[in-house]
């Protein structure tokens, strides 16, 4: 997406390793995750199966486990890991010079 | 290049083992498959069901030929490996195909035993072993009339059962007296042959097959005795043969199996084995649960990681004929060293044996009320100790009081609507069909798959049943050494040693030295292993926070909208206007919606968002209060009855007694939630029985009593001691909980640890051992130096900032 609309959230270190911080917005919230290996992700801080903020779960490698009920949520796209099933939206992230970029066109569901 | 791994036997246990190895090394061998049925990989288990017609054959596919396409694995269906050439390290299969290997997997499972009577190459007279016998068996239902089945064991019943529903009149030969005699006592099984001759089966007990009749096609049977029986068709089921020719003709050491060592490796190198066609220690097994465990162990090594080790397995038994509910594991004979406790209800049909040897479960056989199947089972393997509930055990667990299960006590006869856990809303019918359609075998894939047992876990044992029903004795139980988890093998007690003896002072040291196989664990080994750290460490560790669930992280508790409820503490239960008004204050202040008293005489404020628990914490702090850890595995309450301050009847005070061991306790991290309460008489007003530790006051002291829960399994507590003194209540408080804090698992409550260490062997240690306790307060208190500081204070100070403010607020055009 050519016309997509960088928003700079602040810096890596604002966000714990293993650990998320929320973006908030109207709409409602962004979760933003930084993994062990320091990637960072966005998702809607909503976990598809009975809405819990996926921003107060444990992050495992790439995954999410739901403070609710423990769901497992991909941090690439949005999606429960088998065999439960169900999609939350991801957001565009990237990280230029240690600044955190959000986009908010989601690209998920 | 990748090296070449070659499985020859494309069955459960092979295939099992390739699973395995993918999930733990999926790019390590270029990896080929052979075959002799014409099939991917399917569900033997089940040809039971296919056969009785309650199953299409397709459901029972485990791995479909898709499977193997989409990880890269190239699969020869339906062409068996006939020689093996391990000098040159290739073999060649029936069709003229050869492929070399680097390491080779033999899993060529067995075929069944057909005696060698005069006529038993006639037509018509086949084995039960896979899905063409079945075929064979329906194809002869459709056309003929008579069957006779020879063996009336595990296997021959199935068969019979099924032949029966596919409207063929079915005899049973049985050389022995009793059916099923591996299984089963003359008891058990007569009250089964009973049942099945009810339903239409005909038995001809011990009778001796002597020869079948027939020009080509069988048309009867005769016995030694000279009678004889008509017969179209002739099942043989007594027995299966490990299968290992192809070994043997190259040379590999076989006796009745290949032998192999507890790597799965046989005397070749480069040759490992596994499923039925082996011999392990001297066993050979024809369950699907230890050739899993085998396969699990084989992976690790075929990956190179070589720390798993088979010590071979104790199985258990059940028959998988609906409506009939039978269950046997170990020896379940004994001798003149064993006892036996036995229950029998003939107009039930209810009976239940149960060998004991010095006070150890050795053996069980249940018939018509299995329920407590998997939970004798499980008392078996861990050896449990069971002086302490002997008297109680015949009427099993739940007899204890499982909430919301009322009578389910004979699984096999609920309806498939029967509501099975009570939290998701799970039906038994709802579980089998998962269990058969996606060929679950462990507890665990059952609750993925289906929820149930996943939330509170009171109905875990009637799912473990389920299980256990449906894919008969070949469900995958919790094996004996449970893994914490799948980033590991080793269990919670391997790894607490591993902590101690290797002075593992971090959560990634850990990971590493004791070779976790996830980068990160997962959310169920981290919050274990934060505690076990501080639990060993005290004043060192330094506390993973972004390994507590949420609410241990923030200090509250979440709620189902994502807001925070926050109960602050009250010493014994005991209050004063001062803090009743600051409660107001922060509830008029914070515009909270709720305000509650609990079970545990506490005040909890409803409504609160994340960013506003600071403010309401510093408010609480000014007026006194500290956080009341509602939310934390650790000392939660403190429950108090007013005592001999104010009651006529109190012998002694209670709630002076309860302030002061809250102020001992309060703040210490516990493998569970702990509750303390104390009772001022024997009328128990603060409920001491059902908590981790209670004291009920009398007139010449206390009472001290531990182990009780009055949760999703109401436990009364079991008595540990009399003392005289409030300082003797309070060592003894403090011994009993660091005892607990250090052997207990993480998430295992005192109820369930006391059943499974045994109450006396917790006296030995607290009430027997006078250094003992001593040491064990004096560790409690070091602790405690450490564990008590408010940690609500600490964040109002500032402490983890970030966690309670968002990382931006976007203004409202900007969103899309």
């Amino acid at each position: 997406m050519s016309n997509k609309q960088w928003l700079e959230v602040g810096v890596v270190e604002d966000i714990p390793r293993l650990g998320a911080r929320v973006v908030k917005i109207e709409s409602g919230d962004i979760a933003v995750f930084r993994t062990s290996e320091d990637k960072i992700f966005a998702l809607r801080d909503k976990c598809p199966h009975k809405g819990g903020p996926l921003s107060q779960g444990i992050v495992q490698g790439e995954n999410v486990a739901c403070p609710l009920h423990d769901w497992k949520i991909k941090l690439v796209s949005g999606e429960a890991t088998a065999p439960d099933e169900g999609c939350t939206a991801s957001y565009p992230v990237k990280v230029e010079d240690g600044n955190v970029y959000l986009s908010l066109t989601a690209t998920g569901a | 290049m990748k090296e070449k791994l070659i499985l020859v036997g494309n069955g459960m246990a092979g295939m099992r083992a390739l699973e395995e190895l993918l999930k733990i090394a999926p790019d390590k061998y270029d990896i080929t498959v052979f075959g002799a049925e014409p099939h991917g990989n399917y569900n033997r288990i089940m040809l039971s069901p296919v056969l009785s017609g309650e199953m299409p054959f397709e459901d029972t596919l485990l791995n479909d030929r898709q499977w193997y396409e989409d990880n890269g694995i190239t699969l020869h269906a339906g062409d068996p490996v006939e020689h093996l050439d391990r000098v040159g390290r290739q073999v060649k299969t029936a069709g003229g195909l050869s492929a070399d290997y680097d390491v080779l997997l033999l899993a060529t499972g067995s075929t069944p035993f057909i005696i060698p009577v005069p006529g038993h190459e006639l037509q018509g007279v086949i084995g039960f072993r896979d899905i063409k016998d079945v075929d064979d068996m329906l194809e002869a239902s459709r056309d003929y009339k008579k069957a006779v089945v020879i063996g009336g064991g595990l296997l021959g019943l199935e068969a019979a059962n099924g032949l029966l529903k596919q409207g063929m009149e079915v005899s049973v030969v049985h050389i022995g007296d009793t059916l099923m005699e591996r299984q089963l006592d003359k008891v058990a099984g007569k009250l089964l042959k009973d049942s099945l001759e009810e339903r239409g089966l005909n038995f001809l007990m011990e009778a001796q097959t002597e020869v079948l009749i027939g020009d080509e096609r069988v048309k009867a049977v005769r016995f030694k005795d000279g009678s004889e029986v008509e017969a179209d068709l002739v099942v043989m089921a007594v027995g299966i043969r490990p299968n290992f020719s192809l070994a043997k003709e190259a040379g590999l050491h076989c006796e009745r199996g290949i032998v192999v060592s507890d790597t799965m490796q046989t005397f070749d190198p480069k040759i490992y084995a596994v499923g039925e066609c082996v011999q392990h220690r001297g066993n050979t097994y024809g369950l699907v649960a230890p050739l899993f465990e085998q396969a699990k162990v084989c992976a690790n090594h075929l990956a190179h990681m070589g720390i798993a080790f088979y010590q071979g397995s104790i199985t258990s038994t059940k028959l998988k004929v609906t409506g009939i509910d039978l269950f046997s594991a170990g020896d379940f004979v004994g001798d003149e060293t064993t006892e036996e406790l036995v229950f029998q209800d003939a107009s039930r049909g209810v009976y239940k044996k149960l060998v004991l040897k010095e006070n150890r479960v050795v053996g069980s056989v249940l018939y018509g009320d299995t329920i407590d199947g998997t939970w004798y089972f499980q008392l078996l393997r861990d050896g449990t100790d069971v002086t302490d509930f002997r008297e109680n055990m015949l009427f099993g667990q739940h007899h204890l009081g499982d909430s919301g299960h009322g009578e389910a006590d004979q699984l096999a006869l609920l309806p498939d609507s029967t509501e099975i856990c009570g939290c998701n809303g799970v039906c038994k019918g709802d579980i089998t069909s998962a269990i058969k359609q996606h060929g679950l075998f462990t507890l665990d894939e059952v609750k993925l798959h289906t929820k149930a047992a996943a939330s509170c876990g009171s109905c875990t044992g009637l799912v473990e049943s389920l299980l256990a029903s449906t894919v008969g004795g070949d469900y995958e139980s919790a094996p004996s050494k449970k893994p914490m988890c799948g980033c590991t093998d080793f269990t919670h007690d391997e790894v607490r040693t591993g902590v101690k003896e290797n002075e593992l002072k971090s959560i990634p040291d850990l990971m590493k030295f004791m070779n976790w196989n996830t980068s990160d664990g997962c959310s169920k080994c981290r919050p274990a292993l934060n505690y076990y750290m501080i639990c060993a460490w005290p004043g060192e560790y330094d506390d993973d926070y972004q390994s507590r669930f949420i609410n241990e992280r923030v200090h509250a508790n979440i709620q189902k909208d994502g807001t925070y409820s926050v109960v602050p503490r009250m010493f014994g239960g005991v209050t004063s206007s001062k803090e009743l008004r600051a409660i107001a204050d922060v509830a008029d202040k914070f515009n909270i919606p709720e305000v509650k008293v609990t079970g545990g005489q506490r005040i909890d404020l409803f409504g609160v968002t994340k960013e506003q628990l600071p403010e309401v914490w510093a408010d609480l702090n000014a007026a006194g209060m500290i956080s009341g850890h509602a939310y934390g595995k650790s000392l939660r309450t403190v429950k108090t009855c007013v005592g001999s301050n104010w009651c006529r009847f109190g012998t002694q005070d209670s709630t002076g007694l309860g302030i002061s061991i809250e102020h001992i306790t309060w703040g210490s991290w516990t493998p569970h939630k702990y509750k303390i309460a104390v009772s001022g008489c024997p009328r128990n007003c603060a409920e001491a029985t059902i908590k981790d530790f209670g004291i009920v006051c009398i007139d010449s002291g206390y009472e001290l009593h531990i182990g009780g829960n009055g949760g999703i399994k109401v436990r009364a507590t079991d008595l540990l001691c009399k003392v005289e003194t409030e300082q003797e209540a309070k060592d003894y408080c403090a011994a009993f909980m660091q005892f607990y804090r250090e052997e207990a698992h993480y998430l295992e409550r005192t109820a369930p640890w006391i059943e499974r260490v045994g109450l006396t062997y917790v006296k030995e240690k607290i009430v027997e051992d006078n250094e003992g306790r001593a040491a064990l307060v004096e560790r409690f208190h070091e602790s405690q130096k450490y564990a008590q500081v408010d940690p609500w204070a600490e964040r109002v100070a500032g402490k983890d900032e970030h966690e309670f403010k968002p990382l931006q607020f976007v203004p409202t055009q900007k969103a899309s």
